[in-house]
């Protein structure tokens, strides 16, 4: 495990049925800062992996190190602890369609507050400030924060997604495929936006994504995964088409 | 082989052989069906061919209504019908609630709570009312108490079969999201689930409270409480003025609720 590492993905393997790994024992070191794009074609596992790091989906062996602990040993409090310090964007959204848009950012605090604030609507004024200033950050204004979550754009919906994810305060952010039911104009938006927050504040973002050329513009670091394995690990400028043949199988769609 | 296939000619029907005898099958059941019911409700031509006769007649009787009654008897019975209905409701709804979050079944994920809920939920629809009614008259004696319990023990069934079929429609995506910033179960309740089927919760219990004004009515004839026990005693005077009042009466109101509610259906959702 190198020292900058924040989180350290050790022997990873996950089978959803008995003998078919999805995942084939992984092993990658994800360091404190940067935008780390995974690639890979559909069906490659690469939606697990996400999924297995915040433990939505639990892995079937291996190690999972992240702050000092093996999330994938957590369970009840401690789980639910971890994974406030790891936020997730959504391919979908996932927004609480009837919710407004302030209290889908709020949302991202119930990990952190006592039960009966969030039941009676009383979030503590920071985290109200705070979840204000994020809206904004994110690219929306005052005005849509009490506007329904239903009543937005995709990309709109990304961005309280996005806003949604910083509001844990997370150490690290996962984005599951973030553009893929997106335009490409907004979808280059929503990776500026996740490139911006990875850059400035300081928070590393792990993100799957389709598509190549927009991984390459915005990531540090390529993760190329095929049949359940990294194929390719480095930076953009070093992935070559002989790479992307590799990692997508044959050469017919370059 | 393909000289075969090519040859062949290709018929389509709607229904294969078996389904074609399972359907015949049916009809004749159904026929039959018809006719024994027929013949077991032992119809009594000479009663059938006077009834209109005996409806005018009724109609006569109950014309002009007992307009005097209101003011004695009905009034008050009506407002305990209200309160019986109302009472009955909010209590089905506060036991069936957290009873349906264990019938859910991507809330709760033990099979053993979810066959509890369930059964009891069947054991609830199961008895009708009126049936419900008399049980709790023979245990707490006559009166409202009976009513509220017997519309209460009856609509929990209803309320939390239906609401927790609405939480199992209820999206998954907010609720891994919710799960992913670890929050904790109960206020993944309260804020994934709860916004999600709100309507349908809302929508559930108006109508429920709806029926129950009509269920509750009725009570009565079997010494619950209610507009019923003034409709008992009308009846058994054969006073059928007052019986027309009555009538009216609870059609006025069944009006009313369906107006009442229907807007607030349409308000909330």
């Amino acid at each position: 495990m190198s020292a900058g590492a924040l989180l350290s993905l050790r022997h990873l393997r996950k089978e959803y049925r008995a003998g078919q790994p999805v995942l084939k024992d992984i092993t990658l070191d994800i360091d404190a800062n940067g935008l780390t794009a995974i690639i890979g074609p559909s069906g490659t596992g690469k939606s697990t992996l996400i999924r297995c790091i915040n433990r939505l989906v639990d892995p079937t062996s291996g190690e999972i190190l992240f702050e000092g602990k093996d999330l994938a040993k957590l369970k009840g409090g401690a789980l639910r602890a971890a994974r406030r310090r790891v936020g997730m964007v959504f391919q979908e959204y996932n927004l609480v369609e009837r919710l407004t848009v302030i209290e889908n950012v709020l949302t991202g605090r119930l990990g952190y507050v006592p039960a009966w604030r969030a039941f009676l609507r009383k979030f503590p004024e920071a985290d109200v400030t705070r979840a204000f200033d994020l809206i904004d950050a994110v690219g929306l204004n005052e005005e849509f924060a009490t506007r329904r979550a239903d009543k937005l754009s995709g990309g709109q919906r990304q961005r309280v997604g996005i806003a949604r994810a910083l509001m844990q305060e997370p150490a690290l952010i996962l984005a599951d495929e973030p553009t893929s039911s997106l335009d490409p104009k907004t979808s280059v938006e929503i990776m500026e936006l996740l490139a911006e927050v990875s850059a400035n504040r300081h928070v590393p973002v792990v993100v799957n994504i389709h598509n190549v050329d927009l991984a390459r513009r915005y990531a540090t670091r390529i993760i190329g995964m095929t049949g359940g394995n990294v194929v390719y690990d480095g930076p953009p400028t070093g992935l070559t088409e002989r790479d992307l043949a590799h990692i997508y199988g044959g050469e017919d769609f370059l | 082989m393909t000289d075969a296939a090519a040859r062949a000619p290709r018929v389509w029907t709607r229904f294969s052989p078996t389904e074609r005898i399972a359907r015949s099958m049916l009809y004749i059941l159904t026929a039959a069906a018809v006719v024994w019911s027929m013949k077991a409700v032992d119809i009594i031509p000479e009663f059938l061919y006077d009834a209109p006769e005996q409806t005018a007649d009724l109609f006569r009787r109950m014309w002009p209504f007992d307009w005097s009654f209101y003011p004695k008897a009905v009034h008050d019975a009506l407002i305990e019908t209200f309160h019986i209905a109302t009472l009955g409701t909010i209590m089905a709804i506060v036991l069936a609630l957290p009873l349906s979050f264990l019938a859910a079944r991507n809330f709760t994920s033990n099979p053993i709570l979810n066959f509890i809920a369930q059964f009891i939920f069947v054991s609830s629809r199961s008895v009708n009312s009126l049936i419900w009614a008399l049980l709790f008259v023979a245990i707490f004696g006559p009166g409202a108490l009976s009513g509220v319990l017997s519309i209460a023990f009856r609509s929990i069934g209803f309320v939390g079969k239906l609401f927790g079929e609405a939480l199992e429609e209820a999206q998954p995506g907010p609720i891994e999201a919710l799960t992913a910033a670890g929050a904790p179960r109960s206020m993944i309740l309260v804020k994934g689930y709860w916004p999600q089927v709100e309507p349908a919760f809302w929508s559930v219990a108006l109508l429920r409270w709806d029926i129950n004004i009509r269920e509750s009515a009725v009570l009565g004839l079997v010494g619950a409480g209610g507009i019923g026990v003034a409709l008992d005693a009308a009846l058994n005077n054969l006073y059928w003025d007052q019986v027309g009042l009555i009538l009216g009466v609870i059609f006025a109101v069944v009006i009313v609720t369906e107006v009442v509610t229907s807007t607030i259906r349409s308000r909330i959702i």
